[in-house]
């Protein structure tokens, strides 16, 4: 593993960051565990797989660019409800319909991050926020083409590839979902390791030197804004995709909250985070749940308050911290 | 014609008024200390359980149940304050959220747990309910009663902050720790007792809120937006703010609904927006 | 990962015993929001479906019936449809079950109609629902169903006009088009009509403009929970009391947790409903006696009650079929079942699969220096208006 050192050039540095780790192929061997270990948590994987893209895709913005949004459902519900108002009237083919809600999406993350990129702080979350709340108005008003608040319904989702029919059991969800998954994740990967990809860094760490060095300040938020929100519509596309049918709820305050916690949870600013973080949210909330379906926030809770205290930076940022001290110990 | 308008106009004042007891304390936390309480709710539910417990357990009256929802609320906040808060005062503000949050997931189910999940039942004295009429305005008894508590809480603060000895600390604490320090101003007794005031005056607003929009274990969460809303208009640590951002978004969610109907669950949010936009710090923002 | 490991290693070893027995027990899956802000509907019908098995046993036509409870936390079909896939995949349930949110109950539905198995909707109440999947079933009641017959008492007393107020999603939506319609249809007329956010703390400006409508008579529907108490108190607050104008409601108006919160001066609400816990019947008196009993005092509402029908319904569809519950089966028993309820005589639509019961029309009184809905009219054996139009 290398460290950057001052002498390295940024070339090197950026390929030298952008070659995988061997922890990483374990991961993704991993990921293919449930088909043999758990065949029947299948349908979780797949959801856990959609929210885990859906927490990288914020992750792009808040870990990389700085930017705290608490309305990126916006975009995952526009993705969400294109893909299934496409499949309702009559194109039902999946992977087409993910790259058109993923267009669609992004147009609308370009149009908003227009007003976005010239605010921060309160006033940036708050402005996420508002957005996203108007977006879930106008979709409960606009019932003829929702559903509004009793889901969408009628959609037609044809078999992936013209073959697998989405089952009961979750195989083609989960295969679907994880390949996309991995495929968004590649990219995300080597963007965040590009020259771009290190400029929005520079952004997150001192606003106001980075248009001193030559960086177009806002035109780089634009960019991974509309990026952002490109990946997010995918991963709502494949929600609907994969449960077939849309709700409010994919539009709501509740799933932006909960997608900034599980990034946090998981170690924002670290691609795996979203990742980690949507994995252990989701498994504990099912595993809580089932035991006390009444009570689980309890505990959810207190794992949430445990990571801060234990773990700052998120559960990635707090193991990587631990790991450091243990080997600068020894 | 008139009647009309002022009784609208009276019921926004009304309602701002209520956010603005909720959501105060926030501002002051969050202004002052820089710290992201998502749980000031959390504590306004405690506040409103406080009152509930009193009145139909023990037969207390309304008005007794107050102060100590109010002190309820604030012991419990500083409870949690020494031992989970003060740790993170220098954490990022993405850790302070997770913090909190999880303390908001957590109180959700205890009240469930204590209380059920049915809507608590509580009854104001007579003499505050229905309403009177003032040069043919019809004015709730009840909202009355929240303007005059609001105006005084108002008063309190402002010169608490501007006049007072702890006030001046306060501030000193916030624009210079170690300089503050260096005076010889316990910092964090300070902050302590600031935060609790501030959760306090949470506590207050739940008891108080009750009556207008009833209490269940979820309310932690429920007016968590409103308060952010509030608080973000008003600008950050700014009581005058938040009194003025309050009425704001009181007077415009209630005449939208009333006049405009069709915009109603709009109106607030394009308010907020327009707001920022125009002045991302805030109406009575400093920075 | 690793608890989830243990659980399923555990669930297989469950499964190698179940598959012995699997004849002599029968599984329920019931999905419910049991967290969260309709976590209260939850407590309700869970009571009433612990109550039926406490009353009725765990054993029906020598099978074991067990239950098996999964939280959906709030509106969220793609939760409620994982969970019902993996009731079905994992836990292998043959009944799905509970249901109190309309998109839950149709995102289920897929998986109802997909894995053929019979599923009992306790309470979600949109018309479309039970067209989803062949299996399903419906005890609760659609609102359509609850308010026509409003509508059309209100016209036959003599009220000629009305403001109609409604929450802004489907139900509502529902409740104000089939209440001006057949009020409309008996020449009522429709002086004006708000749509009303549902997170709505504050009804103070709906009221007004109910007010200055200067209507004989407002309609309203909104949901259960903390707001039928606040618009109450706004009303009042208002002078708008039924003394001077006829308040109309669907049930939720005067449901007892918001009875708690009002006094006399809401006396004279006129309401619709299919149940209440003071309704006269040998039934209901044990059923209320047995579930305050149960539940710290609380008095059962319709979702207790529609808990209780639904299972029910299971044990008599088990009785008659001697335990064959795959879907066709049980469907098949269900339809045109009729049985005492504690609402009264009930009856499954074979046309429809959807309830036909008894309406009541009730005055709020206060009785013994309590508030309590008082049943002074009914329309009998109604059947859900949407679907009777459809398929004329």
């Amino acid at each position: 593993m290398s460290i950057a050192t001052p002498t390295q050039n940024p070339q090197s540095y950026l390929a030298a960051q952008e070659r995988w780790r061997p922890v990483e192929i374990v991961f993704w061997l991993a990921a293919l565990l449930p088909f043999v270990l758990f065949p029947d948590y299948l349908t979780l994987a797949s959801q856990i797989a959609i929210t885990g893209l859906f927490a990288l895709s914020l992750d792009l913005i808040l870990g990389y660019a700085g930017i705290v949004s608490l309305g990126h459902a916006a975009f995952f519900g526009i993705g969400a409800y294109t893909a299934g108002v496409l499949t309702k009237y009559g194109w039902g083919e999946p992977i087409t319909g993910l790259l058109i809600s993923a267009a669609v999406a992004a147009l609308a993350g370009y149009l908003s991050s227009l007003v976005i990129a010239r605010f921060r702080h309160l006033a940036l979350i708050m402005i996420t926020l508002g957005l996203g709340l108007l977006l879930h108005e106008i979709a409960n008003s606009a019932h003829w083409l929702t559903g509004g608040s009793d889901g969408l319904q009628g959609m037609q989702v044809w078999p992936l590839l013209g073959m697998f029919k989405f089952d009961l059991y979750g195989y083609t969800a989960y295969t679907y979902s994880l390949i996309v998954l991995l495929i968004v994740f590649v990219m995300a990967r080597r963007l965040i390791h590009s020259p771009f990809g290190l400029a929005l860094r520079g952004i997150r760490e001192n606003w106001t030197r980075m248009p001193a060095i030559g960086a177009n300040r806002q035109a780089h938020i634009r960019k991974i804004y509309t990026i952002a929100a490109a990946m997010a519509g995918v991963a709502g596309a494949l929600l609907a995709q994969t449960v077939g049918t849309v709700s409010l709820e994919a539009i709501s305050f509740g799933r932006s909250a909960d997608v900034l916690v599980m990034l946090v949870l998981g170690g924002a600013g670290r691609l795996y985070g979203g990742i980690v973080g949507a994995m252990i949210f989701m498994i504990a909330r099912d595993q809580f749940s089932g035991i006390a379906p009444q009570y689980w926030y309890f505990w959810i809770g207190l794992l949430l308050i445990a990571v801060v205290m234990l773990l700052p930076n998120g559960v990635l940022g707090g193991l990587s911290a631990l790991i450091n001290r243990w080997r600068s110990r020894s | 014609m008139i009647a009309p308008i002022a009784g609208v106009l009276f019921d926004g004042i009304a309602y701002g008024m209520l956010l603005f007891l909720l959501s105060v304390g926030l501002s002051v936390t969050l202004g002052l200390m820089n710290f992201v309480n998502l749980a000031h709710c959390a504590f306004a539910m405690l506040g409103g359980y406080v009152t509930v417990t009193l009145m139909n357990s023990y037969g207390w009256p309304f008005f007794a149940t107050l102060p100590v929802a109010f002190v309820a609320a604030g012991a419990a906040s500083v409870v949690l304050e020494r031992t989970l808060y003060r740790r993170l005062y220098r954490a990022s503000d993405l850790d302070q959220v997770l913090l909190t949050i999880g303390i908001v997931f957590v109180s959700v189910a205890v009240a469930a747990y204590l209380y059920g999940t049915t809507v608590q039942p509580i009854s104001v004295p007579d003499y505050l309910r229905g309403s009177i009429s003032v040069l043919g305005v019809n004015l709730a008894r009840y909202r009355l009663f929240l303007v005059l508590v609001a105006a005084v809480i108002t008063v309190v603060l402002i010169y608490g902050v501007e006049h007072t000895r702890f006030g001046a600390q306060v501030r000193a604490a916030v624009d210079n720790q170690r300089m503050a320090r260096g005076l010889g101003i316990n910092v964090d007794w300070t902050f302590a007792v600031a935060f609790a005031l501030g959760s306090g005056l949470a506590g207050l607003g739940g008891a108080l809120a009750i009556e207008i929009v009833g209490l269940d274990p979820y309310f932690g969460f429920t007016y968590l937006i409103f308060v952010l809303i509030v608080v973000s208009v008003g600008g950050l640590g700014s009581i005058g703010g938040s009194l003025a951002a309050a009425i704001l978004i009181g007077i415009a969610d209630i005449t939208g609904k009333y006049y405009l109907p069709d915009l109603g669950a709009f109106l607030i949010y394009l308010v907020m927006v327009g707001v920022l936009m125009w002045r991302p710090t805030g109406l009575f923002g400093r920075r | 990962m690793r608890g989830s490991h243990i659980l399923s290693a555990g669930a297989a070893l469950l499964l190698a015993t179940a598959t012995a027995q699997a004849a002599d027990t029968i599984k329920i899956g019931l999905i419910m929001p049991y967290s969260g802000i309709f976590a209260d509907t939850s407590t309700q019908m869970d009571g009433g479906v612990k109550l039926y098995l406490q009353q009725h046993g765990d054993t029906v036509a020598g099978k074991k019936i067990e239950i098996i409870r999964r939280d959906a936390g709030g509106v969220a079909p793609d939760v409620a449809k994982r969970l019902a896939q993996e009731l079905v995949v994992r836990d292998k349930v043959d009944i799905l079950a509970g249901f109190v949110l309309t998109p839950n109950a149709m995102a289920a539905s897929d998986v109802s109609a997909q894995a053929s198995k019979p599923l009992v909707i306790m309470n979600a109440a949109t018309s479309i629902i039970t067209t989803k999947s062949p299996y399903s079933v419906r005890v609760s009641m659609t609102l359509p169903q609850v308010v026509t017959p409003l509508g059309e008492w209100a016209a036959k007393q003599g009220i000629k006009n009305v403001f109609t107020m409604v929450s802004d999603y489907g139900p509502g939506i529902d409740a104000e088009q089939a209440f001006q319609k057949a009020f409309k249809a008996a020449n009522g007329e429709v002086l004006g009509s708000v749509r009303m956010p549902v997170n709505n703390p504050d009804f103070s400006p709906y009221v007004q403009k109910a007010k200055d409508s200067n209507a004989q008579s407002v309609f309203v529907f909104i949901p259960a929970g903390t707001q039928p108490a606040a618009i109450m108190k706004a009303f009042v607050d208002r002078g708008m009391t039924p003394d001077k104008v006829k308040i109309l409601a669907s049930g939720e108006l005067t449901d007892d947790s918001a009875l708690k919160n009002l006094d006399n001066s809401a006396v004279g609400v006129i309401t619709a409903y299919h149940y209440d816990h003071s309704h006269k019947s040998a039934l209901n008196e044990t059923f209320v006696k047995d579930y305050r009993a149960a539940n710290k005092g609380e008095n059962p509402n319709l979702l207790a009650v529609g808990g209780y029908d639904g299972m029910h319904l299971i044990y008599e569809v088990i009785k008659k079929t001697g335990g064959k519950v795959d879907g066709a089966s049980f469907i098949a028993a269900a339809k045109g079942m009729s049985w005492e309820s504690p609402r009264g005589t009930i009856a499954i639509d074979p046309e429809t699969r959807d309830i036909i019961q008894t309406m009541y029309i009730r005055r709020l009184e206060s009785v013994n220096g309590k508030l309590q809905n008082v049943e002074f009219d009914k329309a009998e054996r109604v059947k859900d208006p949407v679907k009777a139009a459809m398929s004329k």
